[in-house]
């Protein structure tokens, strides 16, 4: 009896093993796949396929300088992507984190440039507001469903069209430099930014700053009650409903915090890389945050590695776009292959069904031997 | 090749997609002109195997042979083309259509591009006429009682020409008269030449009608026996393993004061028609109230608004002298210790990709005690879930395996662990054993007896009338949103009586239920 016991554990062992590793492999192929296609592309449409494979996947790596820029597009990847894993916890397809981000980076601008206290005291402030106009930006698309059933995607979608002409009516009316030809704000005051990290790179403080924000979220999910009842909701909201979870409550503070993170990383952009602020259209982070939130299955601790993904492959593109032939936009169809992979349920699904199959039957045989 | 069997399914093994393994080298002959009965527990693999043969599940392994010939089922089209019908549980009818269209449905009569919906009529009541079928062709399928429901799909199998019968636990929502009628009927279709393949737990039932019955254990085939050669006794031990004591044991009922009260409650259902129709009764603490009645005569509208579930009912209830809440009521329930043993476990009852600790702690995760400072406490959580896992057998290897890999009664005694475990004021349990075995059937009635003793209220809504009868104090019936009587003591009640009342044969005068309101 206590032998069967032991093999059937193995058996399920190895069941919840095959889902585990089908899960991985599915998005190690996904990004394989696409990449693959991009060598196909490359050497359909250029001369010097050889060079721009080269500085697509290498090129990266081949200075400091270059290496800096993969963690300095990484950090606000990492903002994004964790704002939206936590709304669509969920099950809230709130895309309000574009604005949050575009809204979170111009609030920065503003009270940078006017604030009468100290540097310090001013970033201080920039952060803590960016999270709060962030976290009410996130409250109103989320407000519109709860009381008037306003499908979240939707309006959420349409309120960054109101919000990105916001900004651009607030770059151009208040905070524009008259004095410059170009659009951009009037200079951030001296020591008004976060301060390089590592030096002869435009690696900031905000990468500190990113870490720990992924790294709290990964312990409340994960760790805490309210995380508990943010994976109920997710996972069963008529289940969560009847445990006597208050399911509204929930889903509105999760769409509230992941937008104030949104917000936050704003701010966090703004300091860590601008002087000015010269966005006159919303830089799309935040839809960003829907390919990391995917490729890192909402999970707050795959966050950091499919930001350091996607930011890889930007800054080879823009490696492969400064010194050869084929143009960066080429990224957008990798990104575009992994998204359908990834979402795409059946994608690799006969496999682990055969995988199972053989797994159960072959302990079955043993079991009767 | 003739033989003497019409069908013949050998060494079936199906494996499904999470790994169970839920038939094994099964096989089943079905000879000509019989009523065989498939027996066993939930989770034996009954259902599989009838899906296996009605072509809606393909077998891992394993060959089928009908009339002597193999043939491949790749799905229940091509089963129906071959004979072969079968009447769900859940009846598949669209209730907005007649009788008549949901019988044609996908063989209509044409007259040019047109329905000849003169020949369809004339088709099903030339069926219905054939097979002694007491059906009206015309009318509307949502008017019609579950019986009448159950003769259409039984119809419905007929007239495409099914020469092989499965009926699905057709007794479970049948009350004791409609059970007898369709038993005329199908000793009918039997000497008319049919083959009847009869599921059901019901072991009385099935040495009443069927002449020859096969037996699954987990999955496993058991033997085929002629069944005037087994007792009842014989045939639950081949199902269990084991020999189950079928009585409830329990005590009289001391009732002590009015725990949840229950005044001038009237909901409507999702169309708009009265399903609760001003209802009022109370629940005191230490008792049981059994609820009887057909499906669908309130009971669902009634529960889903005591329970919090439904925001829109008008009347008001109290538990514990606390006037319950309309709007997010379910948190406020919960937390006056509102129980609640769901009768659709898989979409309310559970998280099925959740882990069988994170199901059992749905309603003590917030705690102070399951939790330390900002942390919840896993070593607490851990010997909480072990500690139920144990004392309900859930059949698992791990506390982490996710509950959608359990069989359904595993699942059923996971929800039951969780909302029987620690205070409660009011359980409310709605077929609290459907669909698990008769152990732990048993296990769940001696735990609700002796919750009841430690002085909660309990409401139990059951379509088998049996258990109502054996566990229940009280016993109120419904029939078209009302309560048509009650029984103040179970014991003087039985299945004839309690099944007159439930067909709206017969009615209480108000003075006779006055109690109700005691």
């Amino acid at each position: 009896m206590k032998q069967t016991t032991v093999e059937k554990t193995n058996v399920r062992d190895r069941i919840r093993k095959i889902e585990g590793r089908f899960e991985v492999l599915r998005t190690i192929l996904a990004i394989a796949i696409s990449l693959i296609i991009i060598l196909a592309l490359v050497f359909f449409v250029s001369d010097e396929p050889l060079n721009v494979v080269y500085n697509l996947f290498v090129g990266p790596l081949t200075s400091v300088r270059r290496f800096g820029s993969v963690i300095e597009i990484m950090i606000p990847l990492m903002f994004t992507g964790l704002a939206i894993a936590i709304t669509f916890s969920a099950n809230r397809f709130n895309l309000i984190s574009e604005s949050s981000f575009h809204f979170g980076a111009i609030t920065a601008a503003y009270i940078g440039i006017f604030s009468p206290f100290s540097a310090p005291l001013t970033i201080l402030l920039i952060l803590l507001s960016s999270i709060l106009i962030g976290g009410l930006l996130g409250y109103v698309p989320a407000l519109l469903e709860e009381k008037f059933n306003a499908s979240v995607l939707v309006n959420s979608l349409m309120l960054n069209y109101v919000i990105s002409h916001f900004a651009n009516y607030i770059l151009n009316n208040v905070i524009r430099d008259r004095s410059s030809s170009a659009i951009q704000s009037l200079p951030l005051p001296e020591g008004v930014n976060l301060g390089e990290l590592v030096s002869r790179t435009r690696i900031h403080w905000g990468l500190i700053i990113a870490l720990v924000i992924v790294f709290l979220a990964y312990i409340v999910i994960d760790k805490t009650r309210w995380g508990y009842s943010l994976k109920a909701v997710g996972r069963n909201e008529k289940f969560a409903r009847y445990a006597g979870i208050n399911v509204g409550m929930v889903t509105i503070l999760a769409q509230v915090v992941g937008s104030s993170i949104a917000g936050l990383g704003g701010a966090v952009e703004m300091l860590g890389i601008y002087d000015h602020y010269l966005w006159t259209s919303s830089p799309g982070y935040g839809f960003d945050g829907v390919i990391i939130a995917a490729l890192a299955r909402n999970k707050p601790k795959y966050i950091p590695l499919a930001a350091f993904f996607l930011a890889y492959i930007r800054a080879g593109a823009d490696v492969m776009n400064r010194s050869t032939d084929v143009p960066a936009e080429i990224v957008s169809v990798i990104q575009a292959i992994i998204i359908v992979l990834i979402a795409s349920q059946a994608f690799l699904s006969k496999w682990k069904q055969k995988q199972i199959i053989k797994v159960s039957q072959e302990a079955d045989m043993k079991g009767a031997a | 090749m003739a033989n003497e069997y019409i069908l013949e399914m050998k060494d079936i093994t199906k494996v499904y997609p999470n790994g169970v393994i839920a038939n094994k080298d099964v096989d089943l002959s079905l000879k000509y002109n019989e009523i065989h009965a498939i027996l066993g527990e939930n989770g034996a693999g009954k259902s599989t195997l009838m899906k296996i043969l009605f072509g809606s599940e393909q077998a891992t392994e394993g060959k089928i042979y009908l009339q002597g010939e193999e043939v491949v089922f790749n799905d229940s089209l091509h089963a129906i083309q071959n004979g072969i019908g079968m009447v769900h549980q859940h009846f598949m009818l669209d209730p907005e259509l007649t009788v008549t269209e949901n019988i044609i449905l996908g063989m209509e009569p044409k007259k040019g591009l047109s329905l000849d919906y003169k020949k369809a009529r004339q088709l099903v009541a030339d069926a219905a006429k054939k097979y002694n079928f007491n059906v009206r062709p015309g009318q509307k399928v949502s008017d019609l009682s579950v019986g009448q429901k159950q003769k259409v799909e039984i119809l419905k199998a007929l007239t495409r020409g099914a020469k092989i019968l499965i009926l699905d636990e057709p007794t479970a929502v049948l009350t004791p008269q409609e059970t007898e009628e369709l038993f005329i009927q199908l000793k009918q279709l039997r000497d008319d030449g049919h083959t009847i393949v009869f599921i059901s737990h019901k072991l009385n039932e099935v040495k009443e009608i069927c002449t020859r019955g096969t037996v699954l254990r987990s999955g496993v085939g058991m033997g085929s026996y002629d069944l005037s050669n087994v007792t009842i006794e014989e045939l639950s031990r081949l199902m269990v393993g084991r020999d189950v004591v079928r009585e409830v044991e329990k005590t009289k009922a001391e009732p002590q004061e009015v725990a949840l009260k229950v005044n001038h409650l009237t909901v409507l259902d999702d169309e708009l028609n009265v399903a609760v129709n001003d209802v009022s009764f109370n629940v005191r603490k230490g008792q049981i109230i059994g609820v009887a009645g057909v499906e669908g005569n309130g009971q669902r509208e009634l529960i889903d608004s005591i329970t919090g579930l439904d925001e829109t009912y008008e009347g008001t209830i109290y538990l514990n002298g606390t006037e319950l809440m309309r709007k997010n009521g379910t948190k406020q329930r919960r937390d006056l210790s509102m129980k609640h043993i769901p009768e659709d476990r898989n979409t309310l009852g559970v998280m099925p990709d959740a882990s069988i600790t994170e199901n059992l702690i749905a309603l003590n995760y917030d705690k102070d005690s399951f939790n330390k400072g900002m942390l919840m406490d896993s070593s607490v959580i851990q010997n909480f879930s072990d500690s139920l896992i144990d004392k309900y057998q859930v059949k698992t290897d791990s506390s982490d395996t996710a509950v959608r890999m359990l069989s359904g009664g595993n699942v059923q005694k996971v929800v039951a662990a969780r909302e029987m475990e620690g205070e409660v004021e009011l359980l409310v349990a709605d077929q609290p054993t459907r669909g698990i075995d008769i152990g732990a059937a048993s296990f769940i009635h001696d735990q609700l007896i002796g919750m009841r003793k430690d002085g909660a209220a309990i409401i139990l809504v059951s379509a088998d009338i049996n258990e109502v009868l054996a566990v229940s104090d009280s016993i109120v019936v419904f029939y078209e949103g009302e309560i048509t009587a009650y029984f103040d003591d179970a014991s003087t009640c039985d299945e004839e009586i309690l099944g007159r009342y439930m067909l709206g044969l017969e009615q209480m005068s108000k003075e006779e239920m006055m109690e109700v309101n005691h």
